[in-house]
């Protein structure tokens, strides 16, 4: 029997989710064993080659790209999971949820203090995604079947969910591993 | 001027005694003489008292009926409760903007008028009903609102509003309202014959225990809506530790629907008074307080005077009925318009000049309460019915009603039906009794006990209206068969988010969560998970939440996704392909598209 694919997205976020993933140190040769990487940054593939038990979602949504590519996601996975801070609640992108998108770009592109930029325009090259109003949480866009809080969610977490899921067995909690202070 | 302001309003403090716990009633009289509180009158507040800025900022902000900032000459208050829209409250509405020219929350340019909406002001029996300063307007309609604004502008005077009075005491030149009694049915208790003083002169021939077992034995309890021995209160109340206790009357009935205690007020307040007396000597009590909702303010002058009579009569003061070391007497502390009062410790904190905080209990009121004495708080209809129990006897009493809920019980019935007020009737009663006294036999959904009860269907109709069946404060909204459940869970909702006092996250935030998720149901874009949220997050805000409000306040959305799960289900599909209908990409990227120049590629329409 094929092994379960699993794969995995950093939308809005700042990979360090993914770098907790690899955290999880030498348990990366069992999780080989148990699965196949599909489409993830960690394997740079790029479209997906099946159906994916688990898809693992850092950040959340700040453009249109990051929205297309987990609509993606979800068509294509049967759990999908947001996977830290801000594919949970938006995170530090978010922080400019409370201010209006033109005084952002504003301030980023044309009054800021260092800006150099002679065209007095907000960029808008069709190679760069169009931004979102506000930055959105994963389970605004699309349904999210499971939660994996932290920044980052630890090594620990991240193991403990995806052996339980793949082994169908109810997940192991202890204390630490979800404790933030 | 500045010489003059200062001193209008160190006057006012020097007539509350410079005292800090009288916070409510100095800075309710400075918002009357300069319609607002501004920073410097609050600077003098502060300094007269000897408080800080702060702490008058603190009340000024949590009240509705006062501001910081200028308010009209006269303000008009408009309620927005349920039944006042299903009355047609939005014609009046539009009236009112019309005439002034102005939005709801605004003032006139010339600072006459302003307009405002406020929560239920317990008029729903003669809806829509609207505060024009202390004055109440009833059955409003779009040509009254249009005269009303005439006349004031006229004659710049709110009395000359009053053309025609209402019946019984409303019609008391002390009194001198429009408001209609509409009581409906009079039963044995409360709206019996009573005598003045014949209730405390038993009580005195008494000890104040035996006074106490002869509420225990008439097992009467709690008319507020929790329903607790009032005797057993009384008890705890008696056996703390102090020499000063207090008793506190909540009139502060601000649950939307409620308006049984005004028809007390307004045709009984003698045998309220009677009652708070009794308890006073029960207890051992020398101060009473009646905390009176600001709405109800145009009952001021008449209550007072009833007060005054008592006094004359040696009913209340200095050794009452010529009995040596009973001293009790009453003084009416106003409300200031925040539904939140009617919770007993917050009441407490709002009678001692502060914002209307609920406290921590432990220590119970019974035990540290009103400037920590010992204080017993009591619903108006509880005193109306100690000052019979007296009179009467305890089986008298005992023999009305069921096992569990002795005597009568007060129900202000407003909404689908065409006899709304106020009826008397013994507890046990069932609901469909209840419904065909007030013609509401078309029924489809009740809500019992206001927004913080339950919200009943057909299937519950049969049940008894008791402390051990279906039990309610005396609230009751009919709704027909146009009304949907959800939207009126959803107006409850709304104000539940209003009123919640926003101290704990259970209650300020989740009520906000439910609300919106009730709206994406109502709009047709929920699934049945939502139905599992909500249900959930209800109960978290039940268990989670500081007071009796944010511990009730999901009860509109959990009771009547009990009772009526099939009008949620109607509304809600399954989301098959997962992608959650409530985001919208096309509006999430307006904004960047108006501002990056170009059209979406992606998602192009």
């Amino acid at each position: 029997m094929a092994k379960p694919k699993i794969a995995t997205a950093s939308l809005a976020g700042c990979f360090g989710c993914h770098m907790s993933l690899l955290d999880i140190d030498d348990r990366i040769l069992k999780l080989v064993e148990l699965v196949d990487f599909d489409k993830s940054p960690v394997d740079d593939i790029k479209k997906f080659t099946g159906r994916i038990a688990v898809g693992l979602i850092e950040g959340g949504c700040c453009n249109e790209e990051n929205v297309h590519n987990l609509q993606y996601f979800r068509e294509n996975c049967d759990i999908l999971i947001s996977l830290g801070e801000c594919a949970i609640m938006g995170g530090i992108p978010a922080m400019r949820n409370t201010i209006p998108l033109k005084e952002c770009l504003d301030e980023a592109y044309l009054n800021g203090p260092t800006v150099y930029n002679p065209t007095g325009k907000i960029p808008g090259d069709k190679e760069l995604p169009l931004i979102l109003d506000k930055v959105y949480p994963c389970h605004e866009v699309v349904k999210m079947d499971y939660h994996l809080p932290g920044c980052p969610p630890s090594a620990d977490l991240i193991w403990q969910a995806l052996v339980a899921l793949l082994e169908n067995k109810p997940m192991d909690l202890p204390y630490e591993v979800i404790k933030y202070d | 001027m500045t010489e003059n302001f200062e001193k209008a309003i160190r006057e006012i403090c020097s007539g509350n005694a410079d005292d800090r716990t009288r916070m409510i009633d100095i800075v309710r009289e400075v918002q009357q003489l300069f319609g607002q509180i501004s920073g410097s009158a609050m600077d003098i507040i502060a300094d007269a008292v000897n408080s800080h800025r702060v702490e008058v900022e603190s009340v000024v902000s949590f009240y509705s009926f006062l501001s910081e900032k200028p308010k009209g000459k006269f303000v008009i208050r408009l309620c927005n409760d349920v039944i006042d829209k299903m009355q047609g409250v939005g014609k009046v509405a539009k009236a009112f903007q019309e005439e002034l020219g102005i939005n709801f929350g605004e003032s006139t340019p010339d600072g006459k008028f302003t307009l405002e909406w406020t929560p239920c002001i317990g008029m729903c029996d003669q809806a829509p009903a609207a505060l024009v300063n202390d004055k109440m307007m009833t059955r409003l309609s779009s040509d009254s609102a249009r005269e009303i604004v005439k006349s004031l502008k006229e004659n710049e005077d709110e009395y000359r509003l009053i053309h025609m009075l209402g019946d019984g005491n409303n019609a008391n030149p002390l009194v001198n309202s429009m408001v209609s009694n509409n009581i409906r049915e009079k039963g044995p208790v409360i709206f019996a014959k009573f005598e003045a003083g014949k209730a405390i002169h038993k009580a005195l021939s008494m000890s104040p225990v035996e006074v106490i077992r002869d509420i225990k034995t008439a097992r009467l309890r709690g008319r507020g809506g929790a329903g607790f021995p009032t005797g057993m209160k009384w008890e705890f109340t008696r056996g703390a530790e102090g020499d000063n206790k207090v008793v506190i009357c909540n009139a502060d009935e601000g649950e939307p629907g409620t308006f049984k205690d005004r028809t007390i007020l307004t045709e009984k307040p003698d045998l309220m008074f009677e009652g708070m007396a009794i308890a006073g000597y029960a207890i051992g009590a020398k101060t009473g307080v009646l905390y009176l909702r600001g709405e109800y303010a145009y009952l001021r002058p008449f209550l007072e005077n009833v007060l005054a009579d008592r006094r004359n009569k040696k009913l209340l003061g200095i050794s009452i009925l010529g009995k040596t070391g009973f001293d009790f007497d009453i003084r009416i502390q106003m409300g200031a318009g925040a539904y939140i009062c009617g919770e007993e410790t917050a009441l407490i904190s709002s009678c001692e000049g502060l914002r209307g905080d609920p406290k921590n209990r432990p220590p119970f009121p019974a035990q540290k309460g009103y400037l920590t004495l010992p204080t017993s708080v009591n619903n108006v209809e509880t005193f109306c019915c100690v000052a019979q129990i007296l009179d009467k006897g305890a089986g008298w009493f005992a023999e009305m009603g069921s096992t569990g809920s002795t005597g009568t019980k007060l129900l202000s019935i407003s909404g689908d039906c065409t006899r709304p007020g106020v009826y008397e009737l013994p507890f046990g009663t069932t609901v469909a009794e209840m419904l065909v006294k007030a013609g509401a036999e078309d029924a489809y959904a009740v809500q019992m006990g206001g927004p913080s009860g339950q919200l009943i269907g057909e299937a519950d109709f049969h049940r008894k209206i008791c402390y051990d069946d279906v039990a309610t404060g005396g609230a009751v909204m009919v709704f027909n068969n146009d009304r949907n459940p959800l939207e009126i869970a959803h107006e409850f909702m709304e104000f539940f988010c209003e009123e919640s006092c926003g101290y704990c996250t259970p209650c300020r935030v989740g009520n906000e969560l439910l609300k919106e998720r009730l709206q994406v149901i109502i709009n047709g874009k929920g699934t049945p998970d939502d139905l599992d949220y909500l249900e959930q997050l209800g109960k978290t805000i039940s268990v989670a939440s500081r007071c009796g409000l944010g511990q009730t306040s999901a009860n509109p959305v959990l009771t009547s996704l009990k009772n009526f799960r099939g009008d949620y289900e109607k509304l809600v599909k399954e989301n098959k392909d997962g992608m959650q209908r409530t985001f919208d990409i096309h509006k999430a990227l307006a904004t960047g598209e108006d501002l990056q120049g170009r059209k979406s590629v992606i998602y192009a329409e």
